[in-house]
């Protein structure tokens, strides 16, 4: 569309003008985690009187002798056997519906579809009375085990659409050489899908990482406690003169999630735009 | 005896890569469902037996004030953040969707708020934003308005948490601009010829050929604005307050099924929801016909 150059130059101001009142408030909790605690509530501005650490030295302390540095590795730890899972159930399943033919396909694809619409609230009672029997509640077993069984429908179905987007003829090629449909997976399907594994374990990071609820549910034992979970106790034990050290930690918190997102923007956008995941 | 073989012989190798998929359908996807089925006619507490109960659990729901303020509350919020989430998303793709240069950048920085969003570090940071001496009050007063507590007023506060999901537009826009792009450019060129202006390009063209898109939005935001849970839990202190103004729907069934052990009446209330949102899916299905276009 052509536009002149003024209408242009206006159109740029203000769309700068929009992306500085969508940024102001992360922008000014990262500031603020550098002020002391009094100036928190007096100081509006981006820049801050006396820039300060100490935020961060009594934010890390945590809570009850359990410092950040515990519920980070919790974190990273769970975050980690949730892409592997992912990265295995839903890639294999994606396979055999892609590519292998058996009994039922098609009425198992429309079932993996439709349970992208199921409220996890209808499963989520039974599921917390079953992890409970088993004896699982508080271990990482019932955040971790489902995606070892391809719950998230999300990645089947955008592994699916990658695995039938790569030409046939490759695997008609290595038929006639002699691989079977297990070697066939192994050495030819998951190369080829990186780049939807790729998306998958991005967006896996990232879920896993600001998921609260189902953490909520099954982790009471502090030790055991990831950042979300943390985070929110932090404040419930916190009086109003910590809001500095609350700030750091907050900060601290998204610093891993916004860094897989400057790395790794391409497959973030890709998933959205083409599997229309929930950023 | 040889049909089995023949069977097997042609499907294991699809349902052994199938399996873990399969036992996750049934383990944690189709038997819970039932299960919860089940659990919603009874009273249960997670440590006696069920006790069946009929439609006991249904009844008392629509007794139950707590509940219909939840409803009232989830349908108000659902009603504000999704047409605004649509539109702000729309607006700006459309504004950044003008040939302009920077584009990778703008439409990065328009997302970052829905990568955090959902985070609990974002719901406390609004509860110092909107609270009495939150930042938001300081710039008010800058212009000379006197501020509010705006989290702890029950008329204001379901209105900070609309205002965070709308906040968190940035994936819809994600998506309307992925949509833009598949318009054909000539569609554009042929209109400018016939001498169609911007306004009547945009009814003609833009707005019928992203309406599948816009379909696609509507659904999801939907879905997912029924199940909003972290921001309400977080700001609120998990308690839904001030006077059950930001008790959604989930938080409701969170405190009737894992704080009061009520496990019964949740299920029920999961149902009840799941048929819900099944019910407006299937409308906005049906009306589609009406107003999205497809290519055939």
């Amino acid at each position: 569309m052509v536009i002149s150059k003024a209408s242009r130059y206006f159109l740029h101001a203000f769309i700068i003008a929009g992306c500085v009142i969508m940024l102001y408030p992360l922008l000014w909790m990262f500031v603020s985690s550098f002020k002391e605690n009094t100036e928190i509530f007096t100081n509006t501005s981006l820049i801050p009187h006396k820039i300060t650490f100490e935020n961060y030295r009594q934010g890390w302390a945590g809570l009850s002798g359990v410092t950040f540095g515990t519920f980070f590795l919790n974190t990273f730890f769970l975050v980690a056997l949730c892409i592997i899972g992912n990265l295995i159930s839903c890639s294999m399943a994606a396979y055999a519906f892609g590519r292998l033919k058996f009994f039922l396909r098609q009425a198992f694809f429309a079932i993996m579809l439709s349970t992208l619409m199921l409220p996890f609230h209808v499963t989520v009672i039974p599921q917390y009375i079953m992890f409970n029997k088993f004896g699982w509640v508080n271990t990482y077993l019932p955040l971790v085990l489902p995606k070892f069984l391809g719950v998230e429908a999300f990645f089947v179905f955008l592994i699916v659409q990658f695995i039938r987007s790569l030409p046939r003829e490759l695997d008609q090629a290595a038929e006639i050489d002699g691989c079977g449909p297990i070697k066939m997976y192994l050495h030819i399907i998951l190369p080829l899908t990186l780049p939807a594994l790729m998306t998958t374990s991005i967006f896996t990071f990232i879920w896993t990482w600001n998921d609260f609820f189902s953490q909520l549910l099954y982790i009471s034992n502090i030790q055991r406690f990831p950042i979300a979970l943390a985070l929110r106790m932090f404040t419930d034990s916190m009086g109003d003169n910590s809001w500095g050290a609350l700030f750091a930690m907050s900060i601290l918190s998204l610093v891993p999630v916004f860094a897989m997102f400057i790395f790794f923007q391409r497959y973030l956008i890709e998933g959205i735009s083409t599997g229309g995941l929930k950023g | 005896m040889q049909a089995i073989k023949t069977f097997w012989k042609n499907n294991w190798i699809g349902y052994f890569f199938l399996t873990p998929w399969l036992i996750g359908l049934i383990v944690l996807s189709a038997f819970p469902m039932g299960f919860s089925l089940y659990l919603a006619f009874t009273r249960y507490d997670l440590f006696s037996a069920p006790k069946w109960i009929g439609f006991g659990n249904f009844i008392e729901m629509f007794h139950d004030d707590k509940y219909l303020t939840s409803i009232k509350v989830t349908v108000h919020y659902v009603l504000f953040t999704v047409p605004l989430s649509l539109a702000f998303a729309l607006a700006v793709a459309l504004l950044l969707n003008r040939g302009i240069r920077g584009l990778r950048v703008y439409r990065a920085i328009y997302y970052v708020p829905s990568l955090f969003g959902g985070s609990v570090a974002i719901a406390l940071l609004w509860r110092q934003l909107f609270g009495g001496e939150g930042l938001m009050n300081s710039i008010l007063h800058f212009f000379g308005v006197e501020g509010m507590n705006w989290i702890a007023t029950p008329s204001t506060s379901i209105y900070t948490l609309i205002l965070l999901s709308t906040w968190q537009f940035g994936s819809a826009m994600v998506i309307f601009l992925a949509g833009l792009k598949q318009i054909p450019v000539d569609l554009y060129e042929s209109a400018r010829i016939d001498g169609a202006g911007t306004v009547k390009q945009f009814r003609h063209i833009t707005f019928p050929m992203l309406t599948p898109i816009l379909f696609f939005n509507l659904v999801m935001q939907i879905i997912h604005a029924f199940q909003a849970f972290t921001p309400a839990f977080i700001v609120s202190g998990g308690n839904g307050g001030p006077l059950n103004s930001t008790l959604f729907y989930t938080l409701y069934l969170y405190q009737k099924g894992f704080a009061q052990f009520e496990m019964g009446y949740a299920a029920a209330m999961a149902w009840m929801l799941l048929l819900t949102v099944a019910l407006i899916t299937s409308l906005l299905f049906v009306t589609s016909r009406n107003w999205v276009y497809y290519q055939e």
